[in-house]
């Protein structure tokens, strides 16, 4: 039977160890390695790099031989709206304010779900930043602007 | 007495006004928090540790510690009403106290798990209060290479026991210590993996990594699925439960507690392997088994006691000798770090105010649980009919504000964002995210003393075995090694 390669769970875990931890090793070639009696800097993340490495291809030739795949279906749509949400948090907080931030947040962040209801998503969006205003500007005092940026 | 001493100097520092409010206000957040479901006790406190940050240190953990038993508690009420359980230490609650609540007896069902859970909670505390002094006593001993196996001992310890697959789980692991090691190197003053960004010559928040782990994975698999939720939306009625209850209710109680104080000690196990552990042992101890499964009380009233428990005494290593057992005691060491407070053996000597107040704190807190959770079942009932499209924008939010509140810098926001995916892709790929947060979190503290031990046995790595404690943690990781992973071995072999 040809192994079958396509959304395979094991192939795919493994390659992700194998290049974070060839990675790891080709950037510490940069730091000193030093002796196991004065280790540099680079003696641990290369040691740590290396295990990753044999993991990974451990996991990876498992993959090839069981085949299994990846259970269910990948969200990738409600994965990018809501990294696209906290991105646009941290982008928005410094330069527009925290009322801007808030309200953008919670719209791209309701686009994940499966359903979006327009109304639905602006009265939560003006009860939570109510709250958020209440909680961490009043409450907590946390020294953010409302509306505007710092610039 | 000592011990009286010194649980009189912490409660006369946990009933002060200001503390007693950090721990209501904890215990009702997390309650909160944690009774949303799919929320599970991790995200609870990544969410809601920030809130603790600009607090001093003993108001801060005292609230957090009250976040922590509000959120596993939460999840339990979570679990008997809705079938699907916060976290995996109350997914056994889910079998017979779901069927509870199905036959009408949700209140009797959530009276028990909170009464087991206080039960609990006092044995657990008084341990804590027990073993902690002459474990700390003990751990003075530790040199650099005791330090070293211990930590090697629980990484191993979390890896091999984590659901799953144990080869993943060290991997996670590696990978966890790696992401550690991100920032300045404190031997060399060299900045490792930073990549010329300032921001990461500091090291990676671990608010970033933890949101980024738990919450935004577990948010993106909840929208995945396309399953519907099963609530109990019932009116919960007779919050009593009989004296009959009661009487069922008690030796479980009891074996439960004995079962996760046990297995909360232990690295790597928790509270779900106990909780699970307990719940197999009264089905097989009980006179009619075939109860189980069918809304025995027994079935919630042991494995609440087990994570309870194990939950107060997962705090033992943690306090003590500085080592977090679980994913959950390395976010509170991580928060305690964050606070500048460095625990380990000296951390009762220096502050002993923290640490006994802690404690005493921990019993208030599992009081105000009982207090305030039984009268407030309509609520919590209430708010599970929330639907889960106004929930996890909310829960977004709230983690975006908390994760810059800490550092003030939009750059732990896109990281955090980044964590994100990885996350996610790991979780899609069943690799459990556990075992990477223990190793960020024990990282920078394995590598400095492996540093410290090899330097000071001249690059000798025998010193880990000729050591007594230290070869006692060695041989101990080896046999933890051999038990769990050769049966797996086994199984591969025989090609399934």
């Amino acid at each position: 039977m040809k192994p079958d390669l396509r959304n395979n769970r094991d192939l795919i875990a493994g390659l992700l160890f194998v290049v974070l931890g060839g990675l790891a090793i080709i950037l510490a070639r940069d730091y000193p390695l030093g002796t196991t009696m004065r280790m540099g800097p680079g003696y641990f993340p290369t040691v740590l790099g290396g295990i990753l490495l044999l993991f990974g291809a451990y996991v990876l030739a498992r993959g090839i031989r069981s085949g299994e795949k990846v259970k269910g279906e990948w969200g990738w749509r409600p994965l990018a709206w809501i990294t696209l949400s906290i991105v646009l948090f941290g982008y928005l907080l410094d330069r527009a304010g925290l009322v801007p931030a808030t309200v953008v947040t919670l719209f791209v962040a309701a686009a994940a779900g499966r359903e979006f209801r327009f109304k639905e998503v602006l009265v939560l969006a003006i009860v939570m930043t109510a709250f958020s205003v209440a909680v961490f500007s009043w409450g907590l005092k946390l020294p953010y602007p409302l509306i505007g940026g710092y610039y | 007495m000592d011990l009286l001493s010194n649980l009189a100097l912490g409660f006369g520092v946990a009933f002060s006004l200001e503390n007693l409010l950090y721990c209501f206000a904890g215990v009702a957040l997390g309650t909160l928090v944690g009774v949303l479901p799919g929320v599970g006790p991790l995200v609870t406190i990544a969410m809601l540790f920030p809130i603790t940050f600009h607090l001093p240190a003993v108001p801060a953990i005292i609230m957090l510690a009250g976040i922590f038993y509000g959120a596993q508690y939460g999840g339990s009420t979570t679990s008997i009403l809705v079938n699907l359980p916060g976290e995996t230490a109350s997914a056994v609650t889910c079998i017979d106290g779901y069927q509870m609540a199905r036959q009408g007896r949700a209140g009797p069902a959530l009276a028990t798990a909170a009464l087991a859970s206080f039960f609990a909670g006092c044995v657990g505390t008084l341990l804590i209060a027990l073993a902690g002094p002459t474990l700390g006593e003990w751990a003075l001993k530790f040199g650099a290479a005791e330090y070293t196996a211990i930590m090697l001992m629980a990484l191993v310890a979390s890896a091999v026991m984590t659901q799953g697959d144990a080869v993943k789980g060290f991997a996670m692991v590696v990978l966890g210590l790696l992401i550690g090691v991100v920032g300045v190197d404190v031997n060399s003053g060299m900045a490792r993996y930073s990549f010329g960004i300032p921001e990461l010559v500091d090291g990676i928040g671990f608010t970033v990594v933890a949101v980024g782990l738990f919450a935004v994975a577990e948010i993106v698999l909840n929208l995945e699925s396309r399953q519907a939720r099963e609530v109990y939306t019932g009116p919960v009625t007779g919050l009593m439960p009989t004296v009959r209850d009661l009487k069922d209710a008690a030796w479980p109680t009891v074996r439960g507690t004995a079962v996760g104080a046990f297995f909360g000690v232990l690295p790597g196990a928790g509270p779900a392997l106990s909780s699970f552990a307990t719940y197999m042992l009264e089905k097989k101890i009980a006179r009619d088994p075939s109860r189980f499964g069918k809304g025995a009380i027994e079935g919630v009233a042991a494995p609440e006691a087990a994570n309870n428990a194990a939950a107060q005494t997962a705090f033992i290593p943690m306090l003590t000798l500085g080592i977090p057992a679980t994913a959950t005691m390395a976010l509170m060491l991580g928060a305690l770090t964050l606070q500048g407070v460095a625990t380990g053996p000296q951390v009762m000597h220096e502050k002993p105010d923290l640490f006994w107040g802690l404690i005493a704190s921990m019993w208030i807190g599992n009081f105000l649980l009982v207090i305030l959770n039984l009268p407030l079942v309509g609520l919590w009932v209430k708010l599970l009919t929330v639907p889960y499209r106004w929930l996890f924008p909310s829960i977004i939010l709230f983690c975006c504000i908390g994760n810059f509140s800490v550092s003030n810098n939009p750059f732990d926001l896109y990281l955090c964002a980044l964590i994100g995916v990885l996350g996610y892709v790991l979780v899609k790929l069943e690799c459990e995210p556990a075992p990477l947060l223990l190793g960020y979190v024990l990282g920078p503290l394995l590598e400095e003393n492996l540093r410290r031990a090899l330097l000071i046995a001249r690059g000798d790595p025998t010193v880990f075995f000729t050591r007594p404690i230290s070869a006692a943690f060695m041989i101990a990781t080896v046999v933890i090694l051999v038990v769990m992973v050769a049966p797996a071995a086994r199984g591969m072999r025989r090609g399934t």
